[in-house]
């Protein structure tokens, strides 16, 4: 078990004839994902690292079963080929692309909701069943099976912290990106409610960061959570009104406070960790 | 990106909005002539991109011409939260029967725009109650309906003409915002006046990440020399004021670099994210950005995925050799092309780090010593 892809998950790269589908295809296939088709406009009928490319997500479907799509869109172009998977019954989405207009993001997420679709991103690393399936852009070697879930709305910092993990044996079952964006598809309750029913997952691991509301809301779900929960947050240090990179990353009116959320967190029962590499130890340590 | 108050109510004016007679100038002078041409009364606002300007001394009332020459000439050049006064806006002094607030943005929790009102406007809507705000999350297949509005405007308790009004305002508050591509777009205090709702106040902001196809809205522009050139080659650089100049791949990583600085008692000088797969001429650019700063000391933090960690290392050794460095530069390098990088560092004299606590400790040690 895994929580939404698994090593049966199979695999659509759309702008897969990019330099950036292209590399990461590669990256993919020797992660041993399951990529079974690509899309690019126009450029129907040639392959890429083996993979058949198609000139529409309709055309591979007709081709292959196809679970999740993964997009390496330039922005401005994002909306539309999401619009594409969405429309065309892909069950998960997951968008790359950082820079989406947030007008275009609102527009993805209505439409996925209609249609019950999984969007993870934008602005994501994607997603990684450690061992069985990644759809994204992590570093191959970090990501070892295990049981410790992981969570969280930034990418490097994630992977900082996922080689942590590994490097004091603890393997990871599922890490999901939700996205750096202010609008992204999943949020950190949907996930740790994918976390708590997995048999695999025995302690989750929530990478956040300032700005927003999404700690604490997870925390009231933390509360009733029964496996242990350890945080990060980053940007203890962020002044306010600055935005850190992140579009959702700045605090705004004196809400979405460093404090704030580790405030919340603590309250729910949740480890909290103030640098990085002591979340292994609080892992351990939870799970006695 | 964050329009200036004249700036949102010419886009308001263009949309139908109705707004106070008015002109932005930038002299005494000018503000007595449009004073003397409305007919005073008039108003004079500081143009600042801030809220409070009113409790900072950035809004002035003047009964005549000469009046508003001299309370523009004390507005202009004036400090209003730390930005400096170098517009004003005069305008027609409103007759104020009611004041609401009324706003668009996005709620990210609910992945929706939401529609804020209320009928106790004219103050931070932060320090209204929660009982006299209307809140309602807005479907972007559907927008803003007629039903929207009546409801609105039951819960608001308005009826009749002012009613009839605030329909017609809320759709096209909403058309800006979406057409605009608009992250915030405000009216606070929207002033009831007679039977005519005027926007006394603009607050629009734009998704940057849209600019490119908002061409027709005007420029505003308020980074720093260092942020303009980071933002030149799509890095996200963000001015701090302390003395260890940062750079890491990733932002959240970068603030998580940041924070480490500080848990060891440092002052990082900056936020530079240098995103991922940045090759080596962006990443000596970005260097070279660092170095103008005149920190004490540079750290770099990479933990290399897309980023390679051998273009890290050839760009620090080339800003090295070209321009040369003259403050210490500690470096954290892992991931992808490790080993390289390493022998490169190592070849020029450099040794690179591989834990990220035990570089951040070095680089506060080494800028105290500077100190």
């Amino acid at each position: 078990m895994a929580i939404i892809v698994d090593e049966k998950t199979n695999v659509l790269v759309q702008g897969i004839t990019g330099n950036q589908g292209t590399f990461h295809t590669k990256q993919m296939l020797g992660y041993g994902t399951r990529i079974v088709a690509g899309v690019s406009p126009g450029k129907g009928g040639q392959t890429v690292e083996g993979v058949p490319v198609y000139d529409t997500v309709a055309a591979a479907m007709e081709n292959h079963q196809i679970d999740a799509s993964v997009l390496f869109i330039p922005a401005p172009f994002a909306k539309d080929a999401a619009f594409e998977a969405i429309a065309a019954g892909v069950r998960v989405v997951v968008i790359i692309t950082e820079h989406i207009p947030v007008h275009d993001e609102l527009e993805i997420i209505a439409f996925a909701r209609r249609r019950g679709t999984i969007v993870i991103g934008p602005n994501t690393f994607g997603i990684v069943s450690s061992g069985r399936c990644k759809i994204g852009i992590p570093p191959n070697q970090f990501f070892v099976p295990g049981h410790i879930g992981v969570v969280a709305r930034s990418g490097t910092l994630t992977y900082e912290i996922v080689a942590n993990l590994t490097a004091n044996g603890l393997g990871q079952s599922t890490v999901v990106g939700l996205g750096g964006d202010r609008v992204v598809g999943l949020s950190f309750v949907d996930v740790l409610e994918k976390f708590e029913k997995d048999p695999e997952t025995r302690a989750v691991v929530l990478v956040g960061e300032i700005g927003g509301n999404a700690e604490e809301e997870a925390s009231l779900f933390i509360k009733k959570m029964t496996k242990p929960v350890v945080a990060y947050i980053a940007g203890k240090s962020a002044p306010p009104g600055k935005r850190m990179g992140h579009a959702g990353a700045i605090i705004e009116r004196g809400k979405g406070t460093f404090e704030g959320k580790v405030q919340a967190l603590t309250a729910a029962g949740a480890g909290v960790a103030t640098l990085p590499f002591e979340v292994p130890g609080l892992i351990k340590e939870a799970l006695g | 990106m964050k329009l200036y108050e004249y700036m949102g109510k010419e886009l308001f004016a263009r949309y139908g909005l109705t707004v106070p007679r008015g002109k932005m100038v930038t002299s005494p002078d000018e503000a007595a002539a449009v004073a003397a041409e409305i007919g005073a009364p008039v108003v004079i606002k500081s143009q600042v991109l801030s809220g409070k300007r009113g409790k900072g001394g950035g809004i002035k009332f003047a009964d005549t011409p000469e009046e508003a020459r001299e309370a523009a000439a004390q507005v202009l050049g004036m400090t209003v939260q730390g930005l400096k006064v170098e517009m004003v806006l005069v305008e027609e002094k409103l007759a104020i029967d009611h004041e609401f607030y009324v706003a668009i943005t996005v709620d990210g929790a609910a992945k929706a725009p939401v529609l804020i009102a209320s009928a106790q406007g004219g103050m931070d809507i932060e320090e209204v109650p929660d009982e006299f705000i209307v809140k309602e999350h807005l479907d972007v297949c559907l927008g803003v309906q007629p039903y929207l509005c009546r409801e609105v405007c039951r819960r608001l308790g308005l009826t009749g003409a002012v009613a009839k009004e605030f329909g017609r305002l809320l759709p096209t508050l909403y058309r800006i915002f979406r057409e605009k591509d608009a992250e915030l777009v405000e009216i606070n205090p929207l002033v009831l006046s007679g039977e005519k709702l005027i926007a006394a106040d603009a607050k629009v902001t734009i998704d940057d990440e849209a600019l490119y196809r908002q061409k027709d809205l005007p420029v505003v522009d308020d980074r720093t020399e260092a942020e303009r050139q980071a933002h030149a080659l799509g890095l996200s650089y963000v001015q701090l004021d302390g003395n260890i100049a940062v750079m890491a791949n990733g932002a959240g990583i970068t603030m998580g670099t940041l924070d480490i600085i500080q848990y060891y008692g440092g002052a990082p000088a900056n936020f530079l994210d240098a995103g991922g797969g940045t090759g080596m001429e962006a990443t000596a650019k970005a260097l070279e950005i660092l170095l103008s700063t005149n920190p004490r000391v540079i750290f770099i933090n990479i933990f290399g995925g897309i980023t390679r960690c051998d273009d890290v290392a050839r760009a620090l050794v080339k800003v090295k050799q070209e321009k040369g460095i003259n403050v210490p530069v500690v470096i954290r390098l892992v991931g992808t092309n490790e080993e390289e990088g390493v022998r490169i560092l190592r070849e020029n004299g450099i040794e690179a780090y591989k834990v990220m606590h035990e570089a951040a400790a070095k680089a506060v040690e080494l800028a105290r010593a500077q100190g």
